[in-house]
């Protein structure tokens, strides 16, 4: 049983009205089916209804549902042999950041990603997916490896953030996210990213510098979580549906912005609905990103990940009356 | 009755703390946030800005600062009319950056351009924690961007100074970008031989500290600056442990080897200059064939 969310509540009522009155139909002996067929047409309506005009603030808690797939339900999908490689050969091994090497219709790739868990349990094993530097750094460690031997990387981003904590603190947190983001551009590898879930600030971005970063359709992507945003902005973090909204952080927004290059649309409802069938349409983004991207070289993927950046952003200049005059 | 005539009397007339503040004449003189003495601000920016009596580190303004470490007359600035738009739409962004700027005298958190040090040419960058925290936006990260290509072009060594609260949050995941925008160009300024010394002053924390902070070939720091990555008050909630009291402070990191040294302001310049002397072509200069 899948959790329901907020939004869905009206769904959820109509759809318990239907199974209320197929099973009447069953004791009574009573023809209920017009009935019904009619309030199935008016659920589908809803359905498409509800689900055509999510408000950012639904889309985030549809990248926060506990069942959302992870990193590696998408790997055992997208990828064959997938074997899992530990450690930053420096401290530990980080579980909140997943990698190793895996074929993808038989050519040889590196995969990276953040992982969650989707219970307790697994969640503290998991750190709730909230990496370390070591994470960081064994994220880093693969990604030379994939460069030395000529492989494409895929990384998968699905982060609240870098772990906050004392520990992460002493071993250089700053360090380890920076390190990643200077040596990712420097790959001469493709480079590929899709975030999955939430792509939570410079933990998130610590595997986002790439060639090509695409979005599941109800994903995020921010500098800060809609509640810190809050908290920071108006001192309440209860406001977070409205920083939401204001922080611009769904797919569209980044597309509209220039960050991202592809919305990967989701199946209704949320990919949490059907893992497979999201992952059928993660794979073809994927595949068509891999082909641009396997056609260029070196030193032109390299180049093409430095002007995707350096585009980034929106500045002014003042007007220069003294020379105007 | 009478009792309450009495009793309404003080000995003292207490101020709300708020007044008391205002009772040192703003600008003339400055009272240190460590020791509590007060000093004429005249003589607090001769020393460079260290406490006369404890040598604390006020946060230095980026003309200062430039002043402080260039020489005289050397420095030529770039971009210095970039100014920020509002991407997001924020909501009272545009005024606080006009208030910002006619406060500070600065058009953005981060002055940027070349100039000599000791002799060494070089291209610099100060951020100003002045100017909204000294926070990164499109701004900050399209100026640093552009000095180490600038630095990477004339093939000469880039110096920054940090300051900064961290990603400007008004313009969202474009402040985040920056990140990975200005790392990539000093990866490729690292790439081609360039020499990039950082040197972070109080505060260097989030998005900064998270990025080109930490990416120097030498990272240094200034005595007590606070640098980090989360902030103290998350952590303290996130993990509700006691931490250190030197916690994220320059001398912290240190301890922790994330940083190659720590250096008082009044030593900065001489340090740098050694540095500078050092990369600036000693090992092909060929003084054992003599």
């Amino acid at each position: 049983m899948v959790a329901e969310l907020e939004f869905e509540k009206p769904l959820v009522e109509l759809r318990r009205k239907i199974q209320e009155l197929r099973e009447f139909m069953k004791t009574a002996d009573v023809d209920l089916s017009a009935e019904i067929e009619k309030l199935e047409a008016r659920l589908a309506k809803l359905e498409n209804d509800v689900y055509a005009n999510l408000t950012p603030w639904d889309r985030v808690q549809i990248a926060r549902h506990p069942q959302r797939p992870t990193t590696l339900d998408y790997i055992e999908r997208l990828f064959a042999n997938f074997l899992e490689c530990h450690g930053d050969r420096c401290f530990g091994d980080d579980e909140a950041i997943v990698g190793g090497i895996a074929e993808y219709d038989g050519l040889p790739v590196t995969v990276i990603g953040h992982q969650r868990g989707k219970d307790t349990k697994e969640n503290l094993r998991r750190n709730f997916g909230m990496p370390h530097p070591e994470g960081y750094r064994k994220a880093l460690r693969l990604m030379k490896q994939a460069e030395k031997f000529s492989r494409p990387i895929i990384c998968f981003i699905d982060t609240k953030g870098a772990y906050p904590g004392k520990s992460a603190e002493e071993r250089g947190q700053s360090e380890a996210i920076a390190r990643n983001l200077f040596e990712m551009a420097g790959l001469t590898v493709p480079v590929v990213c899709i975030v999955i879930g939430e792509g939570g600030s410079g933990g998130a971005l610590a595997l986002g510098v790439g060639n090509h970063i695409h979005m599941l359709e109800n994903s995020t992507y921010s500098v800060i979580s809609p509640e810190g945003a809050a908290a920071i902005l108006w001192k309440d973090a209860s406001l977070a549906q409205r920083a939401a909204e204001t922080m611009k952080i769904t797919a569209h927004d980044l597309k509209a912005l220039g960050v991202i290059d592809e919305i990967i649309p989701e199946v209704k409802g949320g990919a949490h609905r059907n893992a497979d069938e999201q992952a059928k349409e993660m794979d073809r983004v994927l595949r068509r990103s891999l082909k641009e991207l396997l056609a260029l070289d070196g030193e032109a993927l390299v180049r093409q990940r430095y002007e995707k950046f350096k585009q980034i952003g929106q500045v002014s200049f003042l007007q220069e009356t003294i020379r105007a005059r | 009755m009478w009792k309450d005539l009495f009793a309404k009397k003080k000995k003292y007339a207490s101020l709300p703390s708020e007044q008391v503040r205002h009772e040192v004449p703003e600008g003339v003189m400055t009272k240190c946030p460590q020791c509590k003495k007060i000093m004429y601000t005249k003589e607090l920016v001769k020393n460079l800005r260290v406490c006369l009596s404890c040598g604390y580190h006020h946060p230095m303004p980026a003309r200062e600062r430039i002043e402080s470490v260039l020489d005289d007359g050397s420095f030529r600035e770039y971009d210095a009319d970039m100014i920020s738009v509002n991407p997001l739409g924020f909501p009272g962004y545009i005024e606080k950056l006009e208030e910002d700027r006619r406060k500070s005298g600065l058009n953005e958190a981060v002055v940027t351009g070349e100039g000599t040090l000791d002799g060494h040419p070089l291209v610099i960058a100060v951020m100003d924690s002045s100017f909204r925290m000294g926070s990164m936006g499109s701004v900050v990260g399209e100026k640093i961007t552009r000095a180490v290509e600038q630095a990477h072009d004339k093939g000469v060594p880039f110096l920054i100074f940090t300051a900064s609260g961290g990603a400007r949050m008004q313009e969202g995941v474009l402040s985040l970008m920056q990140m990975a925008k200005t790392s990539a160009a000093l990866k490729r300024f690292s790439s081609d031989g360039g020499l990039f010394i950082s040197v972070m002053t109080h505060p260097t924390t989030g998005g900064v500290s998270a990025s080109f902070a930490s990416l120097g070939d030498y990272n240094f720091a200034e005595p007590g600056a606070l640098i980090g990555f989360a902030g103290r008050r998350v952590i303290e909630q996130t993990v509700r442990e006691e931490l250190p009291e030197d916690f994220q402070t320059a001398e912290f990191l240190l301890k922790h080897g994330q940083l190659d040294a720590v250096i008082h302001r009044h030593e900065l310049k001489e340090t740098l200059a050694v540095v500078l002397r050092i990369h600036a072509g000693g090992g092909e200069s060929g003084w054992w064939r003599n």
